[in-house]
């Protein structure tokens, strides 16, 4: 249901910025500036299926895997119904896919994958990831994440992206190929390091605070919504003895038998709803885990924005400290102390041809520097920009589909009424009888 | 909430459409409410009483009003004197002295108040009974101004030496076992015990569910703040989560009326069933008594007419012999040793003949008394059934009306915002 308001949701948005396409000519499948791929492709997870292989250490191992189809929209748009194209991905594949968009576009809020493990499952629901159930709804996940991002009005326009959904084999070594892991591993080693940065920018902060609070609600409020599944579940069930009682009762009276009997039937009517019930509730709790992975890619893109203001402060304060020891070596005036000044001191200064030497190394390293700072100043300055375009498009795009799954989650809790209305008038109805 | 006695006789008249109420109260003309419980502290111990209010018209009473307090070991007295003059009639159970399992204090008031709705039931049961309603301890509990007045009654203590010889014989009957059981008895049996069962099911089941409820209730309690707790850090969102936080707030509080209905109207009917279920085979136990009783004066009686008519031979035998014998001794002493031994069998026959005449008329009224309660045991139990679980499906489908109507608010406002905002949208 998210997915075709996703894709509705690009189509008008889009408008502006996609002027180049706006013509109508939607037969130029090349990758245009602006224009998000969606429009010119659908695309669907359709299925899912067990495999079984050997792995990397040759252990024998089951896995499910998920196809995705592609199919040009402008042949659709023409009343063509043209067969899609299709290949087959794991997951581990998708999250290959999201590290990488990650680590390209750290300033981007990068849509989250449907959860590794199931969590936050209430008892009768299974925990194992090769459950059908798990792997249903793991499929709806997966679809709608290549709905966000082939929406999106800069990560659409990815080749990775594009090769994702159109390249079968070869697709990961062109992944690894263009080196972005190097740069993960040492993002993450920066970004697991504490550091602290001289002036922060004030609305990434608060973005950083405002989505630390979102992953502590909606943790909390998955947490208690399951334990009240666990408990409605207990509820209905229980009644299904009244079947089972009624059903005994009914054959020791004469008057009050069939009345008995019915109404017990209805008993277990009742009992057995509560799964389809439960079984709706969790594409409610699905929605709420989306945002709970959200808001850690929220939190992701602000510490990535603190990491560049942060190299970008130890660059200027080498800058000001390589300047400063120019200042020193040209007047010979040390204003703070140094172990050279000290050295100098001690043993007397250096000679002239030498001082000139590393004068002249200075100045190098000081341009050097200048470049550094001025790059790192651009560098996060744009960092803060287009983050925060993304994390305004981020709030609107949050506020819409939250406010739809309060909604929606208004529409099950009614309808979950109305079967209890049903059910019970139709057991009162049986009591009359008795 | 039991209605005053005069209420009660208005309600009876316009009420005349129901058969039921009918059939059992075409002489009802006594009137009772059990009201007003209060505590009485004294050196010696605490208790509760009750005030039992009477309206009547019926002749055997002086008056037409009485008002007086009662205890609940004075409603045990009337219990057993009722049991021991209709042994196989059906009483309506008397709540229990003491519930150990519910850990429930005994002056607690939901305690008391469920007490006092049971006696109240209790004495109209009996009021409502042809039979029962004429006896004289009925009258008496009713009535009797002082509870010194009853004490008297009282000191006679819960009929424990008739309950005594009553166990005693039971076992004696039971190594013996029953000559011949009416079919209708036996069937009778077999359903009371069954009819146990299910009640004791049913019991469970209902008090399972409660416990269930509430554990839903408390957790729905958990749940409704973590969406206030999310809407203090949102802005446009803030307004729907807090409205989804009220639904789930007011939908706990529909659950806990729930429970409360529950917990007032099926669990106490169901429970009073479960005691009649013990009550029916205490019936039946005495009903079987009486009728070994009778049966074992029946083979005494058999065996000694027996013995009689084989003297009567021996002695007509021997009448030759012992007449030879008599002539040949000169004893007149055997013979009328022999006609003092025949009187003395004829009057133990004679006597055992009146007491089994007495037995057999004894067997005769309560098979008659019990067919005749029986009957009249299954209408209400009918009824009273019925009506708890007709009670317990209504208030179970306003249980949802209401969580719909809440839920449908939530909706309504929604969609009036989103139509706003579109709107907005659109001038901008």
């Amino acid at each position: 249901r998210m997915a075709e308001d996703v894709k509705e949701e690009s189509v008008t948005s889009n408008d502006e910025s996609d002027l180049a396409a706006s013509d109508g000519s939607l037969n130029n499948t090349m990758l245009t500036e602006g224009s998000c791929l969606l429009r010119r492709m659908e695309i669907s997870v359709a299925e899912a299926e067990k495999r079984s292989g050997k792995n990397a250490v040759s252990i024998q191992e089951t896995y499910t895997v998920y196809l995705v189809e592609t199919r040009p929209m402008d042949a659709i748009a023409e009343g063509h119904n043209p067969p899609p194209d299709s290949l087959w991905r794991r997951y581990s594949e998708f999250e290959l896919l999201r590290n990488y968009l990650i680590v390209t576009y750290p300033y981007i809020v990068v849509p989250p994958l449907p959860e590794k493990r199931a969590e936050f499952v209430w008892h009768k629901l299974s925990a194992d990831n090769m459950d059908p159930d798990f792997v249903e709804r793991r499929r709806i996940g997966l679809e709608n994440f290549l709905l966000r991002v082939a929406s999106h009005p800069v990560l659409s326009n990815n080749e990775m992206l594009y090769h994702f959904l159109t390249k079968e084999h070869g697709w990961k070594e062109m992944v690894y190929e263009t080196g972005f892991q190097a740069k993960a591993d040492s993002r993450l080693r920066a970004l697991s390091a504490t550091f602290r940065v001289r002036s922060p920018h004030k609305r990434l902060v608060e973005m950083k605070h405002y989505s630390d609070g979102l992953q502590s609600h909606t943790s909390q409020l998955l947490r208690a919504r399951t334990r009240v599944a666990d408990r409605l579940y207990a509820v209905y069930k229980v009644h299904g003895n009244y079947g089972r009682v009624f059903s005994e009762w009914s054959a020791i009276e004469k008057e009050m038998g069939d009345g008995l009997q019915s109404a017990g039937h209805h008993m277990d009517a009742y009992a057995a709803s509560v799964d389809d019930i439960l079984e709706e509730e969790e594409h409610y709790a699905d929605q709420l885990k989306e945002y709970l992975s959200y808001a850690e890619a929220v939190r992701a893109v602000c510490r990535k924005h603190e990491l560049s203001q942060f190299e970008l402060e130890m660059a200027s304060q080498d800058l000001i400290s390589k300047k400063q020891q120019r200042e020193e070596l040209a007047t010979g005036i040390v204003r703070t102390f140094s172990l050279k000044g000290m050295t100098n001191k001690l043993f007397g200064q250096e000679a002239p041809e030498q001082r000139d030497a590393k004068l002249n190394l200075l100045e190098e390293l000081i341009a050097e520097g200048e470049e550094t700072v001025k790059e790192k100043t651009a560098e996060c300055d744009e960092h803060a920009e287009k983050a925060w375009a993304d994390i305004v498009r981020f709030k609107d795009q949050k506020d819409k589909d939250l406010q739809e799954a309060l909604i929606n989650y208004a529409l099950m809790q009614i309808s979950m009424c109305k079967k209890g209305i049903q059910v019970w008038s139709n057991a009162k109805e049986c009591f009359l009888k008795m | 909430m039991p209605n005053s006695p005069d209420s009660m006789v208005n309600q009876f008249r316009l009420d005349e459409e129901n058969e039921e109420e009918q059939q059992g109260a075409i002489n009802k003309d006594i009137f009772v409410t059990v009201d007003n419980p209060e505590s009485h502290i004294s050196a010696i111990e605490t208790f509760i009483t009750y005030r039992v209010v009477t309206r009547t018209t019926c002749s055997e009473f002086d008056s037409s009003e009485y008002e007086v307090r009662r205890r609940y070991q004075d409603f045990l007295w009337l219990k057993s004197r009722l049991e021991e003059n209709y042994p196989t009639l059906i009483i309506h159970p008397l709540p229990e002295k003491f519930v150990m399992k519910s850990m429930v204090e005994r002056f607690n008031d939901d305690f008391i108040e469920t007490r006092r709705k049971a006696l109240h039931r209790f004495l109209n049961r009996i009021a409502d009974h042809p039979i029962l309603s004429c006896s004289h301890h009925f009258k008496v509990f009713l009535t009797e101004e002082t509870t010194q007045e009853l004490a008297p009654h009282r000191k006679l203590g819960p009929g424990f030496l008739s309950r005594m010889s009553e166990t005693m014989r039971a076992m004696a009957n039971s190594v013996r076992g029953l000559r011949s059981k009416l079919e209708e008895f036996a069937v009778m049996q077999a359903y009371v015990d069954d009819f146990s069962n299910k009640m004791c099911s049913v019991d469970k089941v209902t008090n399972r569910i409660i416990k269930e409820h509430r554990e839903y209730m408390d957790e729905l309690k958990q749940y409704g703040p973590t969406y206030f707790q999310w809407a203090e850090s949102e802005e446009l969102l803030a307004e729907p989560l807090k409205g989804v936080g009220s639904c789930v707030e007011r939908c706990s509080k529909e659950t806990e009326e729930q429970i409360q209905h529950l917990s007032e109207v099926l669990v106490p009917t169901l429970h009073e069933y479960v005691l009649c279920a013990d009550t029916l085979k205490a019936v039946m136990r005495r009903r079987d008594n009486i009728q070994a009783e009778f049966e074992a004066k029946n083979e005494a009686l058999a065996s000694r007419t027996t013995d009689k008519e084989m003297l009567d031979f021996s002695n007509l035998c021997s009448a030759y012999g012992a007449q030879a014998v008599a002539t040949a001794t000169g004893g007149l002493n055997d013979k009328e040793r022999e006609s003092k031994k025949e009187l003395k069998f004829e009057n133990v026959v004679d006597q055992l003949q009146e007491e089994v005449d007495d037995l057999a008329d004894r067997v005769e009224q309560a098979n008659n008394a019990l067919r005749g309660d029986w009957s009249r045991w299954r209408t209400s139990m009918r009824a009273d059934l019925k009506s708890a679980f007709i009670s317990t499906a209504a208030k179970n489908v306003d249980y949802y009306e209401k969580c719909l109507a809440v839920w449908e608010s939530f909706l309504l406002s929604q969609r009036g915002e989103s139509m706003e905002q579109r709107n907005g949208a659109d001038a901008s």
